[in-house]
C-alpha cells in the first residue's frame, strides 16, 4: 500500500488498473478526461497490459464496452454529463445482455445551459437504466468502490454493469489522500473475470440482444434484470464486509454520521455530503442533534437500510443536487416512496433543492434547513420544496443581464 | 494490377450446396436481402458472429429462435460497428492473454440495412474503418426504411415513391453514393454485391474473407414488400438492376475500383422500373418523361465512365 496525494479522476484510474482491467473503450469529455489520460499513459509505460480504443462517441463507447464485456473480457469505461446522456440508448440497452463492467461516471450538471460544473441530472438520468449506481463522496472512496463495483458487477447473482459516480471538479480534479492498495492485496479481494456463459467464441454460439415477440418475454426479461438489480443489495453487503475487513474501510450501503441520537438529518448523495458533515459538526457543538445519511448504492435503492437509519427521526432534509422540472427534487420522492405508510418513518421530509452547477452549498444553508425541519416538526407540516437562491446570486445574475442588454456602442 | 488469388468458386456448381442459415425466418417472402445472407454466410461459415443494426434483419433471431449456427450480437441502429470493434478488440486480447485457442478465434460480420449504413450509421463506420478495425460489414440495401414500411432513407433512389414521399414525383433527392463514400476512406476492400449473380458474390466474399482489416460490402436488396412487385418477380427485379446498369457491381481494393461484370448492352431503365409499384406513377396516369430521361441519363454518364471489363 502507498499512500498518495491524487485527484479523483486519478483515484478511477488507479480502480481501473488494480482491477487489471483488460479493455477500456473511451471518449474524451470535461471533467472525465483525466481518467483515460492516466491509463492511455499507464498502457504506453507497459504499466498496465490493456487494451484502449479511442471510439468516435460515447453512443459507441458504451456499445464497444458492452460488446467486449459480452465477449468475456474485464472492460472498464468511464464519461459525463451529455456523454452519457449521448450514451443513453445504450446505457439503457447494454444492462440487458447481462454482461459486468464498470463505468465511472464524472457528474456535471446537463444543458441548457451548457456548464462544466456538477450536479446529479446527469447520473440520475441513468437511474432507471438496469445499471447499479454507487455514489462517492471522497477519493478514497472513489478508487475503492471501483474495485467493489467489479465484485458487484460480476457476482453471480448480479450480473450487470455498475457506474461508479463522483462529482465533476470537487472530487474529479481535487487532490486528497488516498490508500492505494498493492496489486496482489486487490489480486486477492477480486479475482480474474469469469465470463460465465456470456462469451462470444467458436464452437458454442451465442445470441445476444434478441428481440422477442409479445410481453410475455419482455416482461420476464426486464423483470429478471430487476430482480438482479435487487440481488445486488445482499451482495453488495457480502462484498462490502470483505472488503472491510481486508482493507479496513466500512462502505455500508447508507452511510449514517450522528445518526443513532438525531432528531433531525440531512440526506443527500455525493461529495457535498463531506461538507453537510462539518456543519453537523458545528450544529452538534450548538447542541443540536443533527445527523447525516448518505446512500452509497441507489440502484439498487437500499430501502431497508434507510428505512433503518430514518426511523424515529422528527424530520429529514433532502437535498436534492438535481431538478426534475415540474416535480422538483428527484431522491426527495425516492426516499419518500420507501419511507411512506412505514412504522417510524420521519413525520417531515422536506425538500430542498441547490448545489445547481456545482453551487457551493454553505454551511449556514444547512443550519438554515435544520431550522425549517425544527419549525416543521413543531407545526407538524412539511414545508414546500425550497430552491437554494440568494439575494448576492441573483445580484449577480442581474449584473449580468444588465450587461447583456447594453446596448452595443459604434466605434 | 491486383494480385490474383485462386478462387473456389469458378462456375455456379462450384457454389455450396446447402445453405448453412437455416429456413423459416421472419424475412418476407421474396427477400433479396435474405436470398444475399444466406450466400454470404455460406462463404463466411459458422465461426463468425453477426453484430447487427436495428432493421429488418433484426427479425431473424427472436427468442429462443435464431437460423444462425454461429453468434449474434443486436446493438442499435446507429452502433453496430463499434460492436463489432468491442467483439474483435476483446477476441483480440482472449487470443493475446491466451484465453481462448486459435481455433476459438471468430470472424466479426457486421449486419445492417441501408437506412442504418447510410444514415445514423455512418459515423460509427466511419470511424471504425479509420481505426483499421479487422471486420466484415454486410449492408442489405433495399433502398428504404424498409422495416418501418419503406420510408424514404439515405440510399432510397431518384424518383422512386415510399412510404414518406408519396407525390407524382417520388423522392426528390439521389440516392447515397456509399460506395464510394466507404472507398474514400481507403479500406482494405468494398465490394457491391447482388444475390442474383451468386458467382460474383462468392468470389467477392471469399475474397474478403481472406483479408484482414476493414471489409465492407453492399448487397443490393430488391424488397418486394417495399418495392411493389410479386416475390416471384424478385430475381428478375434484380438481374434488370444490373441489366440496366442500375446496380453496378464493383470492387474497391489497393486504391482502384474494378467492375467486375459491366453490362455489353444497357437495357434501358425503364424496363427495371415498369416492374416495380414505387416507380407506376413515373408511366401512369402519364408518362414522366422528363424523371426518366435523368435518371437514364445519370446511368449513361455513369458507364461511359467505366472502362470495358478486362
Amino acid at each position: 500500500m502507498t499512500r498518495a496525494l491524487i485527484t479523483g479522476n486519478r483515484a478511477a484510474a488507479w480502480g481501473a488498473r488494480l482491477a487489471r482491467a483488460d479493455y477500456v473503450p473511451a471518449f474524451p469529455i470535461t471533467p472525465q478526461t483525466e481518467i483515460i489520460e492516466t491509463v492511455a499513459e499507464w498502457i504506453a509505460q507497459e504499466e498496465m497490459d490493456c487494451r484502449m480504443v479511442t471510439l468516435e462517441s460515447e453512443h459507441s463507447m458504451l456499445t464497444a464496452a458492452g460488446a467486449a464485456a459480452a465477449t468475456g473480457v474485464r472492460v472498464f469505461t468511464a464519461t459525463s454529463s451529455q456523454g452519457l446522456l449521448y450514451a443513453m440508448e445504450m446505457i439503457y440497452t447494454v444492462p440487458g445482455w447481462r454482461a459486468p463492467f464498470v463505468l465511472v461516471n464524472v457528474s456535471r450538471g446537463l444543458q441548457t445551459p451548457v456548464t462544466l460544473e456538477p450536479d446529479h441530472n446527469d447520473i440520475l438520468a441513468a437511474r432507471d437504466s438496469g445499471f447499479l449506481q454507487i455514489h462517492c463522496s471522497t477519493c478514497q472512496e472513489v478508487l475503492d468502490q471501483t474495485l467493489i463495483a467489479y465484485r458487484l458487477a460480476e457476482h453471480h447473482r448480479v450480473r450487470l454493469p455498475v457506474i461508479v459516480n463522483m462529482d465533476g471538479f470537487y472530487l474529479s480534479f481535487t487532490r486528497e489522500p488516498v490508500d492505494v492498495p498493492t496489486q496482489e492485496a486487490v489480486d486477492l479481494f477480486l479475482p480474474a473475470f469469469n465470463a460465465e456463459t456470456t462469451r462470444f467464441h467458436a464452437g458454442e454460439p451465442v445470441s445476444q440482444g434478441v428481440a422477442v415477440l409479445g410481453s410475455s418475454p419482455y416482461s420476464y426479461f426486464r423483470y429478471e434484470n430487476h430482480l438482479a438489480a435487487r440481488q445486488g443489495l445482499p451482495a453488495y453487503g457480502e462484498i462490502a464486509a470483505e472488503f472491510a475487513e481486508q482493507f479496513g474501510r466500512e462502505y455500508s450501503s447508507v452511510e449514517t454520521y450522528h445518526c443513532d441520537d438525531a432528531e433531525f438529518v440531512l440526506f443527500m448523495i455525493g461529495s457535498f455530503a463531506t461538507k453537510a458533515k462539518d456543519a453537523v459538526n458545528q450544529m452538534r457543538e450548538a447542541g443540536w442533534k443533527v445527523g447525516l445519511v448518505r446512500p452509497r448504492l441507489l440502484r439498487p435503492f437500499p430501502d431497508q437500510d434507510l428505512r433503518l437509519a430514518l426511523a424515529g427521526k422528527r424530520g429529514v432534509a433532502v437535498i436534492d443536487q438535481n431538478l426534475s422540472m415540474g416535480k422538483g427534487g428527484i431522491l426527495h420522492s425516492e426516499l419518500a416512496s420507501v419511507l411512506y405508510g412505514q412504522p417510524g418513518a420521519p413525520p417531515i421530509l422536506a425538500s430542498f433543492i441547490g448545489g445547481l452547477g456545482g453551487r457551493d452549498i454553505g454551511a449556514e444553508e444547512f443550519f438554515e434547513m435544520i431550522r425549517v425541519l425544527q419549525r416543521a416538526a413543531h407545526d407538524g407540516v412539511t414545508p414546500p420544496p425550497r430552491l437554494l437562491f440568494t439575494d448576492n446570486e441573483l445580484r449577480e445574475v442581474r449584473k449580468l443581464q444588465a450587461i447583456a442588454h447594453t446596448p452595443h456602442r459604434q466605434g | 494490377m491486383t494480385e490474383q488469388t485462386v478462387t473456389l468458386y469458378k462456375r455456379m456448381k462450384d457454389l455450396p450446396s446447402e445453405h448453412l442459415l437455416a429456413a423459416g425466418t421472419a424475412m418476407c417472402a421474396g427477400c433479396g436481402g435474405l436470398q444475399a445472407l444466406h450466400e454470404v454466410y455460406d462463404i463466411l461459415g459458422e465461426k463468425t458472429v453477426f453484430v447487427n443494426a436495428a432493421g429488418c434483419m433484426t427479425l431473424l433471431a427472436v427468442y429462443p429462435f435464431t437460423p444462425f449456427r454461429g453468434s449474434w450480437l443486436y446493438t442499435s441502429m446507429a452502433s453496430a460497428p463499434a460492436g463489432a470493434q468491442g467483439v474483435r478488440d476483446a477476441l483480440d486480447i482472449l487470443l493475446a492473454k491466451g484465453r481462448i485457442k486459435p481455433a476459438e478465434d471468430l470472424q466479426v460480420v457486421v449486419l445492417s440495412g441501408d437506412g442504418s449504413a447510410s444514415g445514423m450509421g455512418l459515423s460509427s463506420t466511419s470511424s471504425a474503418i479509420e481505426r483499421g478495425l479487422d471486420f466484415i460489414y454486410l449492408c442489405y440495401d433495399n433502398e428504404g426504411y424498409g422495416n418501418t414500411g419503406q420510408q424514404t432513407s439515405g440510399s432510397t433512389p431518384h424518383g422512386a415513391r415510399t412510404a414518406t414521399d408519396t407525390g407524382s414525383r417520388g423522392y426528390s433527392g439521389y440516392k447515397k453514393d456509399l460506395f464510394s463514400i466507404w472507398a474514400a476512406h481507403k479500406p482494405s476492400y468494398v465490394a457491391t454485391v447482388i444475390g442474383t449473380e451468386p458467382l460474383d458474390l462468392a468470389r467477392k466474399i471469399e475474397k474478403a474473407k481472406n483479408m484482414k482489416g476493414p471489409r465492407l460490402i453492399i448487397a443490393f436488396s430488391p424488397c418486394p414488400t417495399g418495392w411493389g412487385f410479386d416475390p416471384m418477380d424478385s430475381v428478375e427485379v434484380g438481374k434488370l438492376a444490373v441489366k440496366t446498369g442500375v446496380w453496378p457491381l464493383k470492387e474497391y481494393e489497393n486504391g482502384r475500383v474494378t467492375h467486375t461484370k459491366v453490362p455489353s448492352e444497357r437495357v434501358p431503365v425503364e424496363e427495371y422500373f415498369k416492374k416495380q409499384g414505387r416507380f407506376a406513377h413515373l408511366f401512369s396516369p402519364q408518362r414522366n418523361e422528363g424523371i426518366i430521361a435523368d435518371i437514364q441519363g445519370r446511368i449513361d454518364a455513369y458507364w461511359s465512365e467505366v472502362s470495358p471489363a478486362p
